[in-house]
């Protein structure tokens, strides 16, 4: 298990540098690690961050389709806010593991 | 009398009925099941249609073969669950009653939730192999096809049996090498993962078998829309791939019966707990194979691995004990790849498919993640097990827990 420093925390994180322990995660840190991406995050983003880690929290599973029924934002804007591989991108920043998808 | 009451004469049905009726007293139990389809295809077999290996008639039986006597089976649409009052109500009327729900009534594919994708050209150049119709139309086309751009895309996860569409792509390289125009198609493997497959050491292997292929690999593609017109898929991210012929696998969703019922999620997946079974909402509803929410694959392995443990908990649940059973998401497949050669893979929730061999340490016979021709005769003669052992819930030579003999860590 690897350990990486955002925001003066160190986080456990595996090889591609997702969260072990989603307890971990801080708003502040989110910031940190949008920067890695080039990304400037705004309340549209936690939003749906936010509404990530509830779902995750919840033991649901997280597909890209899934945030058409978030009531948050849809696909469209949700690729607009984290260009190329939008669940990719926010499920690291919002400290989750990376969605392994139904196999 | 008491009364279970199972909701779908499929593949997890089936084995469900079979299990319970051999458990459960005659004197004190009722089984009753129902489904409005009683044809019973074997949809393994759906991926070969379309190659000409098989036709209909070799992958369908009467479902009602399938049940022992003393099961009885109704032949009805379901108008509605009602979970509160523990009913059932039926397209042609009839109410029944249930001490004991089983929730089997798996899952369906729904194109008519990507914009454009049954539009004008469906089943005209558009086409899916997850229907009896699908695959049909496929083959007919494929009968005259001179060749251009095959597309397969996956629209999103979760979908029946996720190795099928690499499957479909393997088998497209080796049909089309075979007629001897494989210079005239140029196949594109198009999926919104962010490799072939979703498991790290799976997606590596499989992978570079498409490369090796000569199969192009466009990942992180979420459709978002289908051009009639102009032929092309196209992505959120403002991407496209040009299509003469799109085989499809559309996005999922359960059955409509259970949107209405309260039991499941937005995608008609009932909710349920991964290990029990049983819905996170009734005590005395429970669910098995693709119906579930749970994150294992939607495949018949699946539900033959999670029809031990529900059976356990059933007979726990009746005897008014903690649920002892615990599904470890166990599922395996075979990947067929074309040229008389397939591979094996066997994981669960928590391990990823690894390299080894298989059922047993040593003797195998079939190797995981590894390409060989006895995995390919495994994957044919599995319709004769699926149809004389699987659905009538007997025992096969595996365990329902996956197992670590014969695999190799790293």
């Amino acid at each position: 298990m690897a350990q990486k420093t955002y925001a003066g925390i160190a986080v456990d994180v595996n090889e591609e540098g997702y969260f072990i322990t989603p307890s971990q995660w801080t708003r502040e840190i989110a910031t940190e690690i949008a920067k890695e991406e080039s990304l400037t995050l705004t309340d549209q983003h936690f939003d749906i961050i936010e509404w990530l880690r509830k779902r995750h929290n919840a033991g649901e599973v997280l597909s890209i389709r899934s945030i058409n029924h978030s009531a948050v934002l849809d696909v469209k804007t949700f690729y607009q806010l984290f260009p190329g591989a939008p669940l990719k991108k926010a499920t690291k920043i919002a400290g989750i593991p990376k969605p392994v998808s139904c196999i | 009398m008491k009364k279970l009451l199972i909701l779908g004469a499929g593949t997890a049905g089936s084995i469900m009925a079979n299990k319970m009726h051999k458990r459960l007293p005659s004197e004190v139990w009722n089984i009753t099941v129902v489904d409005k389809e009683l044809k019973h295809y074997y949809q393994p077999g759906f991926l070969f249609i379309p190659f000409g290996y098989y036709e209909r008639k070799d992958i369908v039986k009467d479902a009602l073969k399938f049940f022992p006597s003393g099961v009885e089976v109704i032949n009805s649409e379901i108008s509605k669950i009602d979970p509160s009052s523990s009913s059932v109500n039926l397209k042609n009327g009839t109410v029944l009653s249930y001490d004991i729900l089983i929730v089997a009534t798996g899952t369906r594919i729904s194109p008519e939730d990507t914009p454009g994708l049954k539009g004008e050209l469906w089943r005209k150049s558009i086409f899916d192999f997850y229907t009896i119709e699908g695959a049909e139309a496929l083959a007919e086309f494929f009968k005259t096809w001179e060749g251009g751009n095959l597309v397969i895309n996956i629209a999103d996860n979760p979908i029946k049996c996720p190795v099928a569409p690499l499957e479909f792509a393997f088998y497209s390289d080796y049909f089309f090498t075979r007629k001897g125009m494989r210079d005239k198609v140029n196949i594109t493997y198009v999926t919104p993962m962010s490799g072939a497959f979703t498991k790290p050491k799976a997606s590596k292997m499989l992978g570079s078998l498409l490369g090796k292929k000569k199969i192009n690999l466009v990942t992180d593609f979420f459709i978002g829309e289908v051009d009639n017109v102009n032929k092309k898929i196209l992505d959120f991210g403002g991407r496209e791939v040009p299509f003469d012929c799109l085989v499809s696998i559309p996005l999922h969703t359960g059955d409509d019966v259970i949107s209405t019922s309260g039991l499941g999620d937005e995608f008609g997946f009932v909710k349920a707990d991964k290990n029990t079974l049983q819905s996170t909402l009734y005590k005395n509803v429970f669910v098995v194979g693709d119906a579930g929410n749970y994150p294992a694959s939607k495949a018949g392995s699946v539900a033959h691995f999670q029809a031990d443990v529900l059976e356990k908990n059933i007979a726990d649940f009746i005897a008014g004990l903690e649920l002892s059973a615990s599904f470890d998401g166990h599922s395996n497949c075979y990947i067929e790849t074309g040229f008389g050669k397939g591979i094996l893979i066997d994981f669960n929730y928590d391990t990823e498919p690894l390299p080894g061999i298989y059922p047993l340490p040593v003797l195998g016979p079939f190797s995981l993640l590894k390409e060989s021709r006895i995995n390919h005769w495994g994957k044919l003669f599995f319709k004769w097990i699926y149809w004389n052992i699987l659905l009538r819930g007997r025992k096969l030579p595996v365990t329902d827990h996956m197992s670590m003999a014969g695999k190799i860590k790293d």
